[in-house]
């Protein structure tokens, strides 16, 4: 008896922290006592992106999409909807403006503008079976290339299409290849890319997870391009779920002879092996990347030569990042005319974003590149958390910039992005809203840089402290104009002295708050004010006389005694002697204590 | 151990059914069955798995076999509904299984209404 | 060949040329700091880390280094832009923010890279100022001292430890700001598998590195009026200590080095080279037995404390084919002890031994267990080159204008063939030239094995015909061209009789503890001339035939290879781990 209906269960990290496992438990457990499992299967499937409203569980052919399933109305999903043919409302989404609720997954607006291509079998198949990966056409890119088409065929298909790199840097990915291809060696090597290192983005996490063959069959696909026999994918140590996936996938594939002597029948050969990274954000850079694989310390060495040319263990090496591969074989199936007619013109295709902050719908989206940040953040977002303001969106990672309301309107794509001060980035796009302190956000960024560094060059090692200490003084009230003059030419010279990729845009966060939010700065240095009223020791606590009736319990709690006043008269808060505890702005009964 | 496209394909195939249910947001025809209380207990499980076999035995890749609540033909159950694109949804009493399939066969596939079965339409 | 212009000069380069090397070819000097290229020993530094060599590449988005980037077809260059200079200036301050600022007391003050670098661009100011970075300092070994304050990240000793000498002691430790080199775990460097070379010293271009100095202790026994303190002097010391005051490289000043010695106050001034004598008449009668089936070949010669730690931790398996023989300054510790106490009627215990050494490993050496007599050190302080040097500074002797003076008797007495210890190639040659009288009975008639010279090889081979016997000789300097000789050795990939190590690219001419090259190894080729030059104009040019040491087994040692020179003058040695 064929299956009728089927129950998909996100089985991304982010759904799994949720208790997705459970649900999957509960839903197979109410199925077998309603007599259904022969008929109904549930089944887990990679991230389906929408992480603000999961646990996910999505009832196929019905298209009914539920969000935030738990225990209970796992139960009552089965009851209604798989033994009665009754949607069960209650856990449908719910379209916040018009509290219309929404079965359809496509007609959420959060989809609404997606177009799903690294992702497209995310939340789709199983990505442990790979027959359900064949069943999407898995390996016929693969197949056709080795079967129909020379290396230079590929490279050129995969030029036209415009690709480029989706892990940073944005090169054209058949250029890297081509380049690769001309270096003469007899030993080469492809390498993916997966050691995911900027905070909030979790893209190549997802594929990995939810769709593991995709990536295995790009690079196939590129190390025939190049005449590479041996690929490593490295993938952070904290993606346990994402190697678990990937070596079922590998095990798989070389079960049915993708992977290993003579695929397809031809003389090609590939295999890979996943080297696991402890996680140091600069093993990103594909130099750093290198010498970690080859054992040693994960720092970046000076290119040229470039890895195409002296790569891995001295060989020519190409490395792209998961999302790239992922888009190689929808390329070589649908030719590189259908992949260059979505997006711009200098930026084809889709992007993954990773959307976080202050926006209601965080999660994982593929859109066509060429949407506006307005689109983004306000359509599939679904605007700002709370109804606040708006303040600047920062993409690309602790190395992008921040992005101000007047240019939400920008088409994405890498060039616009750089042209802002920011980048594109792995994807990350962090959402800022009238809370923030830019200069506050410089820091935190700039933080992470200093912490991450590898500490080789002068430039970042010592340079990035500095412009930390001096961004620490000024959000500490100490700052001074010639600090912001300094803050500006060390930056400056940072991003054009350091030698690899991490040091070359560190400042790029301070250095776009210092273009789009100059005034904070200024309030911060000259005025000793923090506007977001983020910055503690900027902080003044005032007495709003109107609400203060006198009750005396700010003048008992403050530790050094600079509230006066008689009872049941107006307090006042004598600022000179404020250290900015805030015992009284905690105390106060009446929200008669302000602070800003 | 696959060995050419050819075998590749031949996987692709024999799997393809695996993804029927998925990808019903691509297709364009529906086939309801009423499967409420008074749907189940006239038959309609088997009406259901009868229309699911005979899309897949047809090979009818356009269509998506769902269950739905009460149409409100209690006396006919079982009741199935066919949507096919750019006409008015036929809704069809008294499905048994052999029904079920003549249905698939000739509605669905050949685009011919089955008069005497219809309730309404 | 390649167009390249820059700063509108326009030439024509090799392919594979750097901007700094193409630079010079136009005159053009851009400032290094990390770089270093010891082309002679195959070593380049080229980390890029110190980012003082940045230029402007005309259609480059970012500044490139200067010492790592390859020249390309039409590339366009300027060094002095407002842009480049402004970076580079940043740099060098970036570095002094988190620098000590204690040039004035500094080891390195004078001898510093970074603070010439720091007046050659002529910073007054340094504009950045926040946390500096702190590190335990390390002494542990007694011979190597680490200050990691003042690590700049140059990385040089890195390159020269894995690279070179292959000892992977360093490597870049932590991240961000706290980076900096060090062994692995932070261990002490007692506790690593570092040989005390101190080559990464040779090349460290702060005070990050140097060596534990004693010329304190040595000042307190001279003026110690209990003690009878005494000197020997290694060969490469003559030849080198001159740089120092200003001479020529290559200068030889064994005389007014003598005199400089006895006018700091020390009661005799003796030569290592007496004892490099005992050495090759002990390690040749070894080498005769083993000939004879007495032991195992080949036989390494074991003057070089560095290259004893090595084998002792990198291959622990082939310990029994080093000499037994303790190296010279270990011998004449002992005989002065022994034999120079008894002969003089001088307690041993008030008798204190100072080595002028090349050398940081000699400073770990006395310390060794097996080479004390009864817990008491035969050596009581090694000092180096440098240190003497400004031992003699401090005490205001004008040595440019000191007479030559003789060495004492009878331990001051020397040949030729001890001279050449100084240098790759001369213990296995001094050998040589008593085996081959030992063992044929002639007289060799011509003394130089010109084989087994030279500086560029890292690893030599000679073969030498005695009688019917040919002999294979190899030597290697540098502890990675050792590496591989022990390998193949170890995997029956090679066959020697005889083998000369010395750790250190050159010999004890090149030593951790000599006057600091800066990059330049013609010094050191200079050095091993002048040590070549010394022997030639020796008359005696054969170790057996000094008297002095005739004289010393006569009187008291007995035998060559005898049970009391064992005693004295051979030692064991004792197999290490790495980590």
């Amino acid at each position: 008896m064929p299956v009728r209906m089927e129950l998909l269960v996100c089985g991304g990290t982010g759904c799994q922290a949720s208790n997705s496992n459970r649900v999957l438990e509960v839903l197979r457990e109410e199925i077998k006592n309603s007599n259904l499992e022969n008929e109904v299967s549930v089944l887990m499937t990679g991230c389906f992106g929408f992480c603000e409203k999961g646990p996910i569980v999505k009832v196929m052919p019905d298209n009914v999409f539920y969000v935030e399933v738990d225990e209970d109305s796992a139960r009552k999903i089965v009851a209604e909807h798989v033994v009665k043919g009754r949607v069960y409302q209650e856990k449908l989404y719910v379209e916040p403006d018009t509290n219309e609720k929404l079965p359809e997954q496509s007609k959420i607006p959060f989809y609404k503008k997606q177009i799903r291509i690294a992702l497209r079998n995310c939340g789709k198949i199983d990505p442990e079976n790979i027959n359900e990966y064949i069943a999407a056409d898995g390996y016929m890119a693969l197949g056709k290339v080795l079967t129909e088409m020379t290396p230079e065929g590929v490279i050129d298909i995969v030029k036209r299409s415009g690709l480029r790199g989706r892990g940073g840097g944005g090169f054209p990915t058949g250029v890297k290849w081509e380049a690769t291809r001309k270096s003469k060696s007899d030993i080469k090597y492809v390498i993916c890319n997966a050691d995911e290192g900027d905070p909030g983005a979790f893209m190549d996490r997802s594929i990995l997870e939810g769709d593991p063959h995709s990536v295995l069959e790009g690079m196939a696909i590129a190390a025939y391009a190049i005449g590479a026999q041996f690929g490593y994918i490295y993938v952070r140590a904290e993606y346990p779920l994402a190697i678990h996936r990937l070596r079922i996938a590998i095990s798989q594939a070389r079960e049915l002879g993708l992977l290993g002597k003579n695929i397809f029948g031809t003389d090609f050969c590939f295999d890979v092996e996943i080297k696991i990274g402890a996680g140091a954000f600069i093993c990103g850079e594909e130099t750093a990347l290198i010498n970690s694989i080859e054992g040693g310390r994960g720092e970046p060495t000076v290119k040229p030569p470039y890895p195409a040319q002296v790569g891995l263990w001295k060989k020519p090496t190409n490395i792209n990042n998961v999302e790239t591969f992922a888009n190689v074989a929808p390329i070589i199936l649908n030719g590189a005319e259908w992949f260059a007619s979505i997006g711009t013109e200098k930026s084809k295709g889709t992007k993954v974003f990773a959307l976080a902050g202050k926006v209601n719908n965080v999660g994982l989206v593929e859109v066509p590149m060429g949407i506006t940040l307005r689109e983004i953040i306000y359509e599939l977002g679904g605007g700002i958390k709370g109804g606040k303001k708006f303040k600047a969106v920062q993409t690309g990672g602790p190395s992008g910039g921040c992005i101000p309301a007047e240019y939400l309107d920008t088409p994405i794509d890498y060039d616009n992005l750089t042209a802002l001060g920011s980048m594109m980035g792995s994807g990350g796009m962090i959402v800022m809203d009238e809370d923030d302190c830019m200069v506050n956000i410089a820091k935190f960024y700039l933080e992470f840089s200093c912490d991450e560094s590898c500490g080789r060059c002068t430039a970042c090692r010592v340079g990035n402290k500095r412009l930390l200490e001096i961004l620490n003084k000024i959000t500490e009230g100490k700052g001074e104009m010639e600090d912001l003059e300094m803050l500006k030419e060390l930056a400056e010279t940072v991003k054009d002295s350091s030698l690899c990729g991490l040091g070359q845009t560190s400042p790029n966060p301070v250095l776009s708050t210092m273009k789009f939010f100059y005034d904070e700065y200024l309030a911060h240095v000259r005025d000793k004010e923090c506007p977001a009223g983020v910055c503690k020791e900027l902080l003044k606590y005032y007495i709003i006389p109107e609400k203060c009736v006198g009750c005396t319990a700010c003048a008992k709690v403050c530790p050094v005694n600079v509230i006066h006043g008689e009872p049941k008269k107006v307090h006042v808060i004598d600022r000179d002697g404020c250290i900015k505890c805030g015992q009284c702005y905690k105390t106060c009964r009446f929200g008669a204590i302000t602070r800003k | 151990m696959i060995k050419s496209l050819e075998e590749l394909k031949k996987i692709r195939e024999q799997y393809k059914d695996t993804l029927q249910n998925r990808e019903a947001e691509e297709k364009n025809i529906k086939i309801l069955v009423g499967m409420a209380t008074c749907g189940i207990a006239a038959g309609a499980r088997n009406t259901i798995n009868a229309i699911i076999e005979e899309v897949r035995k047809e090979n009818i890749d356009n269509a998506v076999v769902v269950q739905t609540g009460c149409m409100g033909f209690c006396y006919a159950e079982p009741t199935v509904e066919v949507r096919m694109p750019n006409s008015e949804p036929i809704l069809y009493g008294k499905v048994d299984s052999e029904r079920a399939r003549e249905i698939v066969k000739r509605h669905v596939k050949n685009g011919e209404v089955i008069r005497e079965w219809v309730l309404r339409g | 060949m390649i167009n390249v212009t820059i700063n509108d000069i326009k030439l024509k380069v090799p392919e594979g040329t750097t901007i700094l090397d193409a630079a010079k070819m136009a005159n053009i000097n851009i400032p290094t700091l990390c770089h270093l290229n010891l082309h002679d020993i195959k070593m380049v530094n080229r980390t890029a880390s110190c980012r003082v060599c940045l230029v402007e590449v005309e259609g480059r988005r970012n500044l490139a280094p200067a010492c790592a980037t390859e020249c390309f077809e039409g590339m366009v260059i300027k060094t002095n832009t407002k842009r480049a200079i402004r970076a580079r200036r940043t740099m060098v301050e970036l570095l002094l923010s988190d620098h000590p600022t204690d040039c004035l007391v500094c080891e390195k003050n004078g001898n510093c890279d970074l603070q010439k670098i720091a007046a050659d661009l002529g910073i007054r100011q340094i504009r950045f100022e926040g946390e500096q970075s702190t590190y335990e300092k390390d002494s542990s070994s007694g011979a190597l001292y680490r200050n990691p304050d003042k690590c700049i990240m140059c990385r040089r000793c890195e390159t020269m430890c894995n690279e070179v000498q292959t000892c992977s002691v360093y490597s870049a430790v932590d991240r961000g700001f706290e980076t900096v080199v060090g062994p692995a775990f932070n261990l002490p460097m007692l506790d690593t598998q570092c040989t005390f070379c101190g080559q990464c010293v040779s090349v460290c271009p702060t005070a990050a590195l140097t060596e534990v100095s004693y010329v304190q202790d040595v000042w307190n026994a001279l003026h110690d009026p209990d003690k009878y303190v005494i000197v020997q002097t290694a060969p490469a010391i003559r030849v080198a200590l001159g740089e120092e005051f200003g001479l020529k490289p290559g200068t030889i000043v064994t005389g007014k080095m003598v005199a400089a010695l006895r006018r700091l106050g020390f009661k005799k001034v003796f030569d290592t080279d007496f004892a490099a004598d005992v050495t090759i008449v002990e390690e040749s009668k070894e080498f005769i037995d083993r000939l004879n089936g007495k032991g195992r070949l080949p036989i390494l010669t074991s003057c070089c404390p560095s290259w004893v730690k090595f084998i002792e931790h990198q291959f622990p398996e082939l310990l029994d084919i080093p000499s037994t023989c303790k190296s010279p300054h270990m011998m004449f510790g002992a005989i002065a002890k022994t034999y120079f106490a008894e002969k003089f009627n001088i307690p041993a215990d008030k008798i204190v031994v100072v080595s002028v050494m090349p050398c940081i490993a000699k400073k770990y050496e006395i310390q060794r267990e097996e080479l004390k007599s009864d817990g008491v050190e035969n050596v009581d302080y090694v000092i180096t080159t440098r240190e003497f040097a400004k031992m003699i500074r401090e005490a205001g002797i004008d040595f440019t204008k000191l007479p030559d003076e003789d060495f004492d008797n009878p331990l001051g007495e020397s040949t030729g063939a001890s001279v050449i210890f100084g240098t790759t190639g001369g213990v296995i040659e001094a050998a040589l030239r008593t085996a081959y009288e030992w063992v044929t009975g002639e007289t060799l008639q011509d003394v130089e094995f010109h084989g087994v010279r030279g500086f560029e090889d890292g690893l030599k081979e000679a073969t030498v015909k005695l009688k019917d016997m040919e002999l294979k000789i190899g030597v290697a300097h540098g502890l990675g061209n050792a590496r591989r000789l022990l390998e193949d050795i170890r995997d029956g990939k090679r066959f020697y009789h005889a083998i000369e190590i010395m750790a250190c690219p050159g010999g004890c001419i090149d030593g951790g503890g000599q006057p600091y090259h800066h990059g330049n190894l013609e010094i050191v080729k200079a050095r091993m001339n002048a040590i070549y030059e010394e022997d030639r104009r020796k008359p005696i040019r054969k170790s057996h035939e000094n008297p002095a040491v005739i004289k010393l087994y006569q009187e008291y040692l007995g035998e060559y290879g005898g049970h009391k020179a064992h005693k004295i003058l051979h030692t064991h040695y004792t197999p290490r781990e790495t980590i």
